[in-house]
């Protein structure tokens, strides 16, 4: 899931000075699971800009609605029946969500309310840890399971580097090697070989915005492109 | 045991203070309570194993976030006490009251309406 964390008060306060009615959009997907930007975490913004303004003598008006996904366009329909009786908007989904409410009402200034971190995993309640760098060219099979890109401090497609120390990367004694762990499974799993197969640089696409249309859902895209 | 206690202090009931949301604390002060405080029972001696410890950390969290909106954090806290403690009960109302009276009323007060 898309992980993400709520920007400092201050900042979000600093971001919707000046506004009097502001609606404050959760997502109920990713960083709903994440703690971070679903209905509760709303409410609890919602809570905290009121008595905050409330005690600067500016009270503000802070609508409430979470949606399903705000990275899909049928979730953001039951936004325009109240979209203009606001100021602005406050987004706490991920960057993509927010862009996407952004690109919806482009007369209105969307403002985010929390920070997206990484792709990640779920290991306790609260406590999520980064796996993914969506690089677009997934190596995942030659590496035991394991991410070099997310995992390696340096990224590295082909290791170790010199760097590799009792199985700690050289950028601290917390930090393992990926490529040591990477190699302890696959000795476990009889794969060594695989180790050895050289892995030639990523063409790196996440350097420009990437699009995926899944195989049979062409027509689409072909619709909408003029 | 007939003991006193405080008479402005409004006793809520929770089947556990594991069931006590940041909402609730939040809430409480925004409607203008002067303070909120949570009595559970004894660390390591919650029926349902962690109720009491989590209390506590959503407790810290509600008194940081206060912190952050210009409010006094201390205006919400955490009492742990076993149920035959009743003079132990009496003193941390009086304790939470002497705590209240010296940080003064609710500044959201004013703001309250009520119907």
């Amino acid at each position: 899931m898309i992980v993400a964390k709520r920007k400092p008060f201050e900042e979000i306060k600093g971001l919707i000075k000046g506004y009097n009615k502001v609606l404050n959009v959760g997502c109920g997907t990713c960083v709903a699971v994440c703690l971070a930007g679903g209905e509760k975490e709303v409410a609890v913004l919602n809570a905290e800009l009121d008595m905050a303004r409330k005690l600067e003598e500016s009270p503000i008006e802070v609508g409430a609605l979470t949606v399903e996904r705000q990275c899909d366009r049928e979730y953001l329909e039951p936004l325009d029946a109240i979209v203009n009786d606001y100021e602005a908007i406050l987004s706490m989904a991920c960057g993509a969500g927010i862009q996407f409410v952004a690109e919806r009402f482009p007369q209105t200034p969307v403002f985010p309310a929390v920070d997206t971190t990484f792709i990640g995993v779920n290991q306790g309640v609260g406590w999520y840890e980064e796996r993914c760098r969506s690089c677009s060219s997934c190596v995942l099979g030659m590496t035991g399971g394991i991410c070099p890109v997310t995992m390696c401090a340096k990224g590295l497609y082909n290791g170790p580097c010199g760097g590799t120390n009792k199985g700690n990367c050289e950028i601290s004694k917390d930090q393992p090697c990926a490529w040591y762990l990477i190699y302890e499974r696959l000795e476990k799993q009889g794969r060594l070989d695989s180790i050895m197969a050289f892995t030639p640089a990523s063409k790196w696409e996440n350097q420009v915005p990437r699009t995926v249309i899944q195989p049979g859902y062409e027509k689409s895209k072909a619709d909408a492109t003029p | 045991m007939r003991l006193e206690y405080p008479k402005n202090i409004k006793i809520i009931r929770v089947p556990c203070t594991g069931k006590v949301d940041v909402m609730h604390l939040l809430r409480s002060i925004q409607k203008g309570a002067d303070g909120v405080y949570v009595v559970g029972c004894l660390e390591g001696n919650c029926h349902y194993n962690e109720g009491n410890l989590r209390a506590r950390e959503r407790v810290n969290h509600v008194r940081s976030l206060l912190e952050e909106v210009g409010l006094e954090g201390d205006r919400v806290r955490m009492y742990n006490l076993s149920s035959g403690e009743g003079p132990t009960f009496a003193a941390y109302a009086r304790e939470m009251t002497e705590n209240i009276l010296a940080l003064g009323p609710n500044p959201l007060k004013k703001w309250v309406t009520r119907p």
